[in-house]
């Protein structure tokens, strides 16, 4: 049991629910809107990609933290 | 990259897109995914049968120690590799994604690669792994000039050890787990004549932090890795080169077979990523986009493939998506113009200690850090992918006893189709992280070469 990997969970955990608001938010949008959908399909992907690179910075320091010490 | 932007520049005729002719992908990849499942759930059981019936023996052999078989094959240097451990699902997967120097066919069956090691005293050495006569597991049972074949990969005896230079019988390879410097690991030892020889890995350049260091060798083989990328932008040329053809030839026509089902891909990067996010100057930067989005849906396709001319889990390495991340990087930082830097290093309209203090090293951390995710996404995504299908391969032997048991039989039966919806959505993931990467880079260069707006 290491803390590092108590860390990458914990990293987990946000971007789960940073990437959950995205998609339910992009749900909503679609259905407001479904002759945007292309639009927001694309955005929504950036954007949980950009959540996601936060998240994958955490869990490899959390790899470094666990391989270093 | 000539061929991509040569088929790009046939094709500006938006009337000639066939999206509807995206179902031909969708048909041949659940084949392939259904036959890859089929194989990577089926493949290891003859082979743990054989290995359950060595132990076996082995452990008869001992006499009536049975399970304890392992602990008597210990030597002064560890027990050897032709022992059979217990099953390990992490080593199991951790040697399946890695890279190796030959590529493992099928039973004692390997596809040999040249190999070009240095080691500084000694200069070069040119060879195959086929010098090392692989066996069983990928352990070769011929040195050559103190290089050994374990587990499909080279490494060397060290200098000081005294190993002997030439093609050298190799009796036995032995190993351990030790703690040098604080930290875990596993070390080789060549067993030659009773006489047992410490055994070092190539060299990597990350001083140590994922378990390698600087050895007394380098290795610059044609290794499975690398064979996949050649193999892979050789087809991609071939495809696109015929597509081309077509292409320049059948002007005016509606397009037709391989040109038909490649153009959808090019008009997509094309208008709904380079457009969108570069602006008016993306054609400059179109072969570079096509290039990556296909070299990577490529890798990612053959990575998929969990038999000969695929297994090779390129993009699931970091060197490879390193020097991607690498080519964004520099693509998009010397093409930034002076608009980019001034937002970057003194943004206009805010106070000078908030930019000193708290923007420009934001800022300047920034630069690096979106090639730095840019890598780790592509390397993360297909990585997880991977393990996870490797994983729902091992619950068999992890139920049942290598697959010989009722347990072992239903774990099996429930894991074929975990890996067949695991590989699905690894499919996904291949034509996802090919177009976030592409996409992410096209918006990088849009950022860097956007021109100011006049308020």
């Amino acid at each position: 049991m290491s803390f590092a990997a108590l860390g990458a969970g914990l990293a987990v955990i946000g971007a789960g629910i940073g990437i959950g608001q995205i998609g339910g938010k992009a749900m909503d949008a679609i259905a407001r809107q479904p002759e945007a959908v292309g639009d927001i399909r694309a955005n929504m992907i950036l954007t949980a990609a950009l959540v996601e690179g936060a998240a994958l910075v955490c869990m490899v320091l959390a790899f470094f933290v666990k391989a270093a010490g | 990259m000539y061929f991509c932007s040569r088929f790009e520049k046939a094709f500006s005729n938006e009337d000639r897109m066939a999206f509807r002719k995206l179902w031909i992908i969708l048909i041949l990849s659940s084949l392939c995914t259904w036959v890859s499942a089929q194989h990577e759930a089926a493949a290891p059981q003859p082979d743990a049968t054989e290995a359950h019936a060595e132990h076996a023996t082995e452990a008869h052999e001992a006499g009536e120690a049975g399970s304890h078989a392992q602990h008597e094959a210990d030597g002064p240097c560890g027990r050897s590799v032709h022992v059979e451990e217990e099953f390990n699902a992490g080593d199991n997967a951790v040697h399946h994604i890695t890279d190796a120097n030959a590529i493992h066919i099928v039973g004692d069956l390997y596809f040999n690669l040249p190999c070009i090691l240095y080691a500084p005293k000694h200069g070069f050495k040119f060879t195959t792994t086929a010098a090392f006569e692989a066996k069983h597991h990928g352990i070769g049972e011929v040195a050559q000039d103190r290089y050994v074949l374990i587990h499909g990969n080279v490494m060397r005896a060290t200098d000081e050890s005294g190993f002997p230079m030439g093609t050298v019988t190799v009796d036995d390879y032995t190993t351990r787990d030790s703690i040098v410097n604080g930290k875990d690991k596993t070390l080789y030892y060549a067993v030659v004549g009773g006489q047992c020889y410490p055994l070092e890995s190539k060299t990597t350049w990350d001083g140590g932090i994922m378990g390698g260091g600087i050895t007394s060798y380098y290795d610059f083989s044609i290794t499975r890795n690398v064979f996949t990328m050649l193999f892979t932008g050789l087809l991609l040329f071939f495809l696109f080169r015929a597509a081309a053809v077509a292409a320049t030839r059948n002007t005016g026509q509606a397009p037709r077979g391989l040109q038909n089902f490649l153009e959808p891909f090019v008009t997509f990067i094309r208008d709904e990523v380079a457009k969108p996010s570069i602006g008016p100057k993306y054609e400059k930067y179109m072969p570079y986009l096509l290039s990556a989005f296909f070299f990577i849906l490529g890798l990612n396709l053959i990575g998929q493939v969990p038999f000969f001319p695929g297994s090779g889990n390129v993009t699931g390495n970091i060197s490879v998506t390193f020097t991607l991340a690498i080519l964004t990087f520099l693509i998009s930082t010397f093409s930034a113009k002076r608009h980019f830097w001034e937002h970057t290093l003194w943004m206009p309209g805010v106070p000078a200690l908030l930019k000193i203090f708290i923007l420009t090293p934001i800022e300047v951390l920034g630069i690096f850090l979106k090639p730095f995710t840019l890598l780790l996404r592509l390397f993360a995504n297909i990585t997880a992918g991977h393990i996870v299908v490797l994983s729902f391969v091992s619950l068999i032997f992890i139920f049942g006893n290598a697959g010989q048991s009722v347990g072992g039989s239903v774990a099996g039966a429930a894991s074929i189709p975990l890996t067949l919806f695991m590989m699905t959505l690894e499919l996904l993931v291949a034509f996802l992280q090919a177009f976030i990467f592409v996409m992410l880079s096209a918006t990088y260069i849009g950022s860097a070469i956007e021109e100011p707006h006049h308020h």
